[in-house]
């Protein structure tokens, strides 16, 4: 095709409709986008050149509601290769070896079809962070479900596990961490936030931005179909020569497939041949080769019916708009097509050129030899809507004193409701279920410690190994009762269970969902989230390299709770110093480090046990996070350390607990001497603080004096009980039926 | 020891038992794609973990078809030893070098999770460093791990000593309480007629090391060694 | 030609999804289902029009990969 060719205007294909306010608007643009968007052509688009406006200008694509609030979040840092902008963000650990990661939500699907959809999102963010050079190491996944008494619960929680773990299993990932919480808000909109690692050399970090005039556009994975074209081709019919055969589909994923692509992806990557590459996710082909053209401010044609197609009468409209699974797009060297085709061929993956770049800065789709769409490229991006949504911050509640809370008559009955209630019960049912192991570097499992923890294949023969700690974190009531004090408290719980495993916590990713934004009271929740965490990030070094926003989480009008998800990643020199939470031997001390004022406000105890959601969130004070975790890190990689936990839901008798059912050790302590009221002390959601198991409790009192961090010696490990001197004792076991037995029998129970 | 291990499309535990392997051995074994059906004369044949094929239609029945397949039954008939884990248990027995099938956990769900182990029998190559009747602790990681053989053929399996593991609970009952999948007879892994073909469930290789699931599993690889150096 | 292969479990074999399905249908308001058993329905296009040279290809597909004959029977059918 030759450059004059391609300024030609589109043709108009036979039955394609002629474009009515209707049709405009079932493709999501406002009348004043639609203004911009004849401005930019000069002329009515045709069918396909709207769809892909309506896909690049999108929430999801644009970030045009979040944008202007996400540039407030710091990104750099000595050790951020790449922050926020390309699939995945990327940070230097040291000896040539990069971490490469980011979390990505699949929430709507996951509703809709929770298998496919939890699968599928899964599969994404997997291909997400291959397709800049990773082996991905690492899933992880933090999931937010409704009610259990609501009737669609039981059937999204075994839909979506079952998803994550189809998808991560067949790929040879280890899902190794997450959490799931339940509530009544998001009984219409669940949350599936997915997270993967990876690693890569730091010199074989490959990037989306095309480059070289002439170069081939290759196109590799699965073949397209009609999968997850949006609703609004529905309301084309009659654009369709086979209608019949016109259904928008869910996304359905084949993990086999994706780890066909995955292999095949690596083998050409450790060749030189590649220029630049990129995943087809939300809006496939459109994002992708817009992308790919826009960051190299070079044009492109793509010769649509060159694309690998897996149903009959596909349109151009269709095959831009596609969300087919495991495809990938790529921008070669001249000349090194066979070499690549022969690459997939061995993985019996197609391959396809399917166009190549130019210097027009325009996007030309070509159609059997006619032009059926041509878009300049810059206007698209730099003309795209950004809005400055109004926003109310959402005030802060009066504090909850901790006498206006009722103590338990009884505590161990008290402790385990807690510990038996769906957001602190064992998540086992879910963990058992994804394979947590393969791979062989899995050092701490679900459930044995703060942050999951893997070992680093070391690129040289090294003595140790390097582990990378991972943890995702949100605490979405906190953030309701107040986004900046419920997103300062995400980052730093992040940061805190990095710590607690004796890692550096180096930097974050971020999942943003939200509400409608057009309402002020959730655009003041998104607001406020935002600067809460960018105050901790800031202050805790720890940048946001990569993330994903999802709005519009609402059904009839009620919204789900604010869900900023912080997924984070910290790295230890010598994976041999990391420790767990699981209280392992008898004759440790216990120390408490961090103050407790016994904050009860938005605490589990009160929300469990007196039924109320109410009061201010406790506050975090990052100054003093980082002072109480640096020292805490400092005696772990000290060797000083056996066991540590950080406290947070359900305060300090749950992250007791929790250690001794981790480990099989009970434990006893008392409350000190001018403690707070006990349920506030044992209850309280202080923040900034830490269980240590330790030989030597004396010497970490007085260590930790000397650092001026508060540190409290409250007992010993030993026995198989949980007692708390004259207030409870609880044998393990009987603590543990409780704890272990809620999810399977929610999950055994006729619905 | 010189190890083979066979890598098919979907396969995903070939790395892990090549780093066990290695490990032990201080060799890298050679790794064998699903179409070579003429490689390199080796002491002993793997078969790993993973998902070949999808496991689409039935685990491991298509790689059973493979043309490198075609060649392991052949080295099988001649005596090399062949070691089948997870899916390369179920590949191995879809290609008839075991007996019975592994079916769909009776549960339904994929499980992964340590078990524990009942070592019957310490005289095979594969289990010579373990005393029979010893317990030993090692992950699963499956959704089809539910052994089934028809009546004659259990009989036969336990009248010629042809059951190397039994899942157990960790004080060694065999019994339900530790059976992860529903299996008959609690049977985690059988040997051929020979004991030169073993096929097994459980992950040896994801407990190789201290910090990594324990060291239970590491006797199986040592135990080759011995046997096939 | 056409041709549908059913795979089905042998009786006495046990088919613990096929237990599921008459448990949840038990569940749902349906009492009177008794056994369930689930099996595989798999459709073929074959270039070849003599029924009885179509039909022993697909013996021997079912026999080599389509079915486990340790636990599975299967059925063939030729259509148009």
């Amino acid at each position: 095709m030759t450059i004059a060719q391609e300024k030609n205007p589109p043709v108009k294909l036979p039955n394609e409709p002629t474009i009515t306010p209707q049709i405009v608007a079932e493709h999501g643009l406002a009348p004043d986008e639609y203004e911009r968007l004849l401005k930019i052509m000069g002329r009515t688009p045709t069918m396909v050149e709207l769809g892909i406006f309506s896909a690049m200008w999108s929430e999801h694509c644009s970030y045009k509601s979040s944008k202007v609030w996400l540039k407030k979040l710091p990104t750099s840092a000595p050790w951020v290769i790449q922050g926020p902008g390309e699939n995945a963000g990327v940070i230097d650990i040291g000896d040539g070896q990069a971490a490469i990661f980011k979390m990505e939500s699949h929430n709507h699907p996951s509703y809709i079809e929770p298998y496919q959809g939890a699968a599928t999102g899964v599969g994404g963010i997997l291909r997400d962070v291959f397709t800049m050079g990773a082996r991905p190491v690492a899933n992880l996944n933090a999931l937010r479900f409704g009610d259990p008494s609501h009737p669609k619960t039981r059937h999204l929680v075994s839909g979506v596990v079952a998803g994550i773990g189809g998808y991560g299993n067949c790929m040879g990932i280890p899902t190794v961490g997450g959490e799931t919480n339940f509530h009544a808000a998001y009984n219409g909109n669940i949350l599936v936030n997915a997270m993967t690692v990876g690693i890569a050399p730091t010199n074989k970090i490959f990037y989306a931005a095309a480059a070289g005039v002439g170069n081939p556009m290759v196109y590799v994975g699965s073949k397209t179909g009609r999968d997850g074209i949006h609703g609004a081709t529905m309301a084309s019919t009659e654009f369709n020569e086979d209608s019949e055969e016109k259904r928008p589909t869910v996304q359905v994923g084949d993990p086999f497939v994706e780890k066909l692509l995955l292999e095949a992806c690596l083998e050409l990557m450790a060749t030189d041949a590649i220029v630049a590459i990129q995943d087809m996710g939300a809006a496939g082909l459109t994002s992708s080769s817009f992308e790919m053209a826009a960051k190299g401010g070079l044009g492109l044609v793509v010769e649509l019916d060159k694309v690998p197609m897996r149903e009959t009468g596909m349109t151009p409209y269709e095959l831009m708009l596609s969300e087919s699974q495991e495809r990938m797009l790529i921008v070669l060297k001249p000349g090194r097509e066979d070499e690549a085709r022969k690459i997939f061929e061995k993985w019996e993956l197609d391959f396809a050129v399917i166009g190549h770049l130019t210097d027009t800065e325009r996007m030309v789709l070509s159609w059997h030899g006619e032009i059926v769409g041509n878009i300049p490229i810059p206007p698209l991006v730099t003309e795209a809507p950004m809005y400055e949504r109004p926003w109310t911050l959402t005030p802060l509640p009066p504090v909850l004193d901790a006498a206006e809370v009722p103590a338990p008559e009884d505590y161990k009955a008290s402790l385990l409701a807690l510990m038996g209630c769906p957001d602190l019960a064992s998540k086992a049912w879910i963990w058992h279920q994804y394979d947590h192991l393969i791979m062989g570097n899995t050092a701490i499992r679900p459930q044995d410690g703060d942050a999951a923890l893997v070992r680093v294949p070391q690129s040289t023969k090294a003595s140790s190994h390097k582990g990378l700690a991972m943890t995702s974190d949100c605490t979405p009531r906190y953030v309701q009762a107040h986004p900046e004090t419920g997103g300062r408290q995400a980052v730093a719980e992040a940061w805190r269970n990095i710590t607690a495993t004796g890692a550096r916590p180096l930097a974050v990713t971020d999942n943003m969902n939200f509400g409608n934004p057009q309402k002020p009271e959730i655009m003041g929740q998104f607001a406020g989230a935002i600067m809460g965490m960018a105050e901790a990030c800031r202050v805790l070094d720890f940048p946001v390299v990569s993330g994903n926003v999802s709005l519009y989480n609402e059904t009839e009008g009620r919204p789900i709770l604010p869900t900023p998800t912080i997924g984070a990643v910290g790295v230890i020199d010598d994976i041999a110093k990391a420790v767990g939470s699981r209280l392992r031997a008898a004759g440790h001390a216990l120390v408490l480090i961090g103050a407790t004022e016994g904050w009860l406000g938005q605490s589990l105890y009160l929300r469990e046990l007196c039924g109320r959601e109410e009061g201010a969130p406790p506050p975090v004070d990052l100054a003093v996070e980082r002072r109480n975790g640096d020292f805490v890190r400092g005696e772990i990689v000290g060797g000083r350390v056996a066991a540590c936990h950080d406290l947070s839901d359900g305060g300090l008798l749950v992250g007791l607990a929790e250690m001794c059912l981790a480990g099989g050790t009970g434990a006893t302590m008392k409350l000190p001497a001018g403690a707070a009221a006990p349920h506030a002390y044992l209850y309280g959601e202080d923040q900034g603080r830490y269980l240590v198991a330790i030989d030597d409790g004396n010497a970490l009192v007085a260590a930790a004096a000397a650092a001026g961090v508060p540190a409290t010696l409250l007992g010993y490990s030993g026995g198989d009980s949980l007692v708390v001197e004259g207030l409870l004792a609880l044998p393990l076991a009987e603590l543990r039926a409780v704890h272990e037995a809620w999810l399977p029998t929610y999950m055994n129970s006729a619905a | 020891m010189k190890a083979a291990v066979l890598v098919f499309p979907g396969s995903n535990r070939e790395g892990d038992v090549a780093q066990a392997i290695e490990l032990v051995t201080g060799r890298r074994p050679t790794m064998v794609w699903h179409g070579d059906g003429d490689f390199e004369k080796v002491d002993l044949i793997v078969v790993p973990g993973g998902f070949s094929y999808g496991d689409y239609l039935r685990c491991g029945a298509m790689a059973a078809q493979s043309p490198v397949m075609a060649e392991v039954k052949k080295r099988a008939a001649q005596g090399v030893p062949v070691l089948g884990i997870c899916n390369g248990f179920q590949i191995v027995t879809e290609a008839g070098l075991l007996p019975g099938t592994l079916m769909r956990n009776s549960h339904l769900k994929f499980v992964c999770a340590d078990v524990h182990l009942k070592v019957e029998t310490s005289q095979s190559l594969f289990t010579n460093r373990y005393q029979a009747g010893q317990v030993i602790k090692v992950p699963v990681a499956h959704a089809e791990g539910n052994y089934f053989a028809d009546a004659d053929t259990m009989k036969k399996l336990e009248d010629r000593g042809q059951i190397a593991f039994r899942y157990c609970s960790p004080e060694g009952a065999v019994d339900g309480s530790g059976n992860p999948n529903g299996s008959s007879s609690n049977i985690a892994g059988v040997f051929n007629e020979t004991k030169t073909v073993l096929g097994l469930m459980p992950h040896p290789e994801n407990a190789v090391e201290p910090m990594f699931g324990g060291t239970d599993g590491k006797g199986l690889f040592e135990g080759m060694v011995e046997a096939l150096s | 030609m056409k041709a549908r292969v059913h795979v089905t479990l042998k009786n006495g074999v046990l088919d613990p999804q096929g237990k599921a399905i008459g448990h949840s249908l038990n569940r749902l308001g349906f009492p009177e289902v008794g056994d369930v058993r689930q099996g595989k329905y798999i459709e073929l296009e074959l270039a070849e029009t003599d029924k009885a040279k179509a039909k022993a290809r697909l013996e021997d597909m079912c026999k080599k990969l389509l079915a486990n004959t340790v636990i599975e029977n299967y059925s063939i059918e030729l259509v148009g």
